[in-house]
């Protein structure tokens, strides 16, 4: 999935599509003289948590799930619903784009608005769901699932048949390139996620891999490569670059020891706790070095540990 | 605790769309170095943090933690934006000091995300 366009098109989306052309325009509503009671059954059949209350097809209140259980809690169901609700309304025009609602769900941290027309009518209601549906049907994309962590990868290697079976990705990472620093673990932990890797052990592989990019970008001559070698078994990590090469080996292994000069640290590195951070997410970690001929990481995963 | 319940009591206000605010929160990372970040760091936890450039974002990325406040009002670039917008990582400004801001939580029983954070 390229995310960079895509993106750029639900930015757009959000923009240009009315709010009119994603409400759900049948809203159960309930009226300001019926009881809390008549609320709990409603909210209960439509399987919904909250109703706008309408008087004489005029919009006057919102009633959630949250009233219903402060009025349960204090034994109070037969109360009315006109005593109950919320009357400082929070609506969005059925004309108004989803940028509207999307920044009042944001700022508001609403679940809901009703949708009124020009005569402040009630025609619709919106919520974080219809606009997410929307536009994944906008662009053309599968409804998976509403947020993205639970989306659950199938296993890419039990769909191959092999005797052994393995996948490598190579990133190129250039020399002080910060302002690209991140973008091939980026890529990584993508693909990853992709081939099937669990979520733990794609979290260790990212970690791993941003610190060891990091250290391509600020402490090599020429810039490196980054690969990674993916099996059901095992993955290993492993960076190479042409210099200028580690004097002593323990040194660099120690917390805290550094050779970054002042100012990346005002980037946030430089601390000295990157190849510290790699061991411990390692299972195996192996790093030669010759000075004036290059630096070679080695970093190994066993994916079976960790899940 | 909630995301929503969090960014209250930091006074906090959000500066990417679409918060996930129901979302549970469990423990609290605070560093301007990214590495301390990568080690200590969880999944279910928030940021707390005065560095604002596109590496914030990556290293919240990396170690999957959840949400990113921004302290003492610092403001991000449009490009820190544009990236934790495309990487769903919400990120907040308030306006209080970093130690202002763990004595708020730690008060409320939030966690350190710890050393034997893996
Ligand atoms: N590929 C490399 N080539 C040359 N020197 C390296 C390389 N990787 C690491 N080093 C040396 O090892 C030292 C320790 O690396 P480490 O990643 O642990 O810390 P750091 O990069 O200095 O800071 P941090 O990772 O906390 O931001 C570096 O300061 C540098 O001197
Ligand atoms: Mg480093």
């Amino acid at each position: 999935m390229p995310p960079i366009p895509e993106f750029g098109r639900v930015q757009e989306l959000i923009y240009e599509l009315q709010i009119k052309q994603v409400m759900s325009r049948e809203v159960a509503t309930v009226t300001p003289d019926q009881s809390i009671s008549d609320l709990k059954n409603l909210l209960r059949v439509k399987r919904i948590s909250g109703a706008p209350v309408v008087e004489n097809g005029k919009l006057v209140g919102i009633i959630s799930v949250e009233d219903l259980i402060r009025a349960l809690s204090k034994g109070e169901m037969a109360a009315s619903i006109r005593d109950r609700m919320t009357t400082s309304l929070i609506t969005v025009n059925e004309e108004s784009t989803l940028i509207e609602a999307v920044r009042k769900f944001a700022q508001l941290g609403v679940g809901r608005l009703p949708v009124v027309n020009d005569r402040h009518e009630l025609v619709g209601i919106v919520t974080g769901g219809d606009i997410n549906r929307a536009l994944l049907e906008a662009l053309g994309l599968r409804y998976e699932a509403e947020e993205k962590h639970h989306i659950v990868h199938k296993n890419l290697f039990e769909e191959i048949s092999s005797d052994e079976t393995s996948i490598r990705l190579k990133y190129a990472i250039a020399s002080k390139d910060f302002g690209n620093g991140g973008k091939a673990s980026s890529r990584m932990k993508r693909a990853l996620e992709t081939i099937g890797v669990p979520p733990e052990v794609r979290r260790r592989a990212a970690i791993v891999s941003y610190e060891a990019e990091m250290n391509l970008i600020i402490h090599t001559t020429r810039g490196g490569e980054l690969s990674v070698c993916v099996s059901p078994e095992r993955l290993q990590i492993c960076t190479t670059d042409a210099g200028p090469g580690i004097p002593d080996i323990d040194k660099a292994l120690r917390p805290g020891w550094s050779t970054a000069p002042h100012w990346i640290c005002e980037l946030g590195f430089g601390a000295g706790m990157g190849l510290v951070n790699m061991k411990r997410c390692a299972d195996e970690m192996k790093l030669e070095s010759t000075p004036d001929v290059g630096t070679r990481l080695e970093v190994v995963i066993y994916p079976q540990l960790h899940t | 605790m909630t995301l929503r319940e969090i960014i209250q009591l930091v006074e906090g206000a959000p500066l990417t769309r679409v918060i996930p605010w129901d979302m549970d929160i469990n423990y609290v990372t605070a560093s301007d170095l990214m590495s301390d970040v990568l080690a200590f760091a969880k999944p279910h936890s928030v940021l707390l943090t005065g560095l604002a450039n596109v590496h914030v974002i990556s290293t919240a990325e990396m170690a999957d933690v959840a949400a990113i406040i921004l302290i003492r009002g610092k403001q991000p670039s449009d490009e820190v934006i544009r990236q934790a917008e495309e990487k769903g990582k919400p990120v907040f400004g308030s306006p209080h000091s970093m130690f202002e801001l763990c004595a708020r939580l730690h008060n409320a029983g939030m966690q350190g995300a710890d050393v034997n954070a893996l």
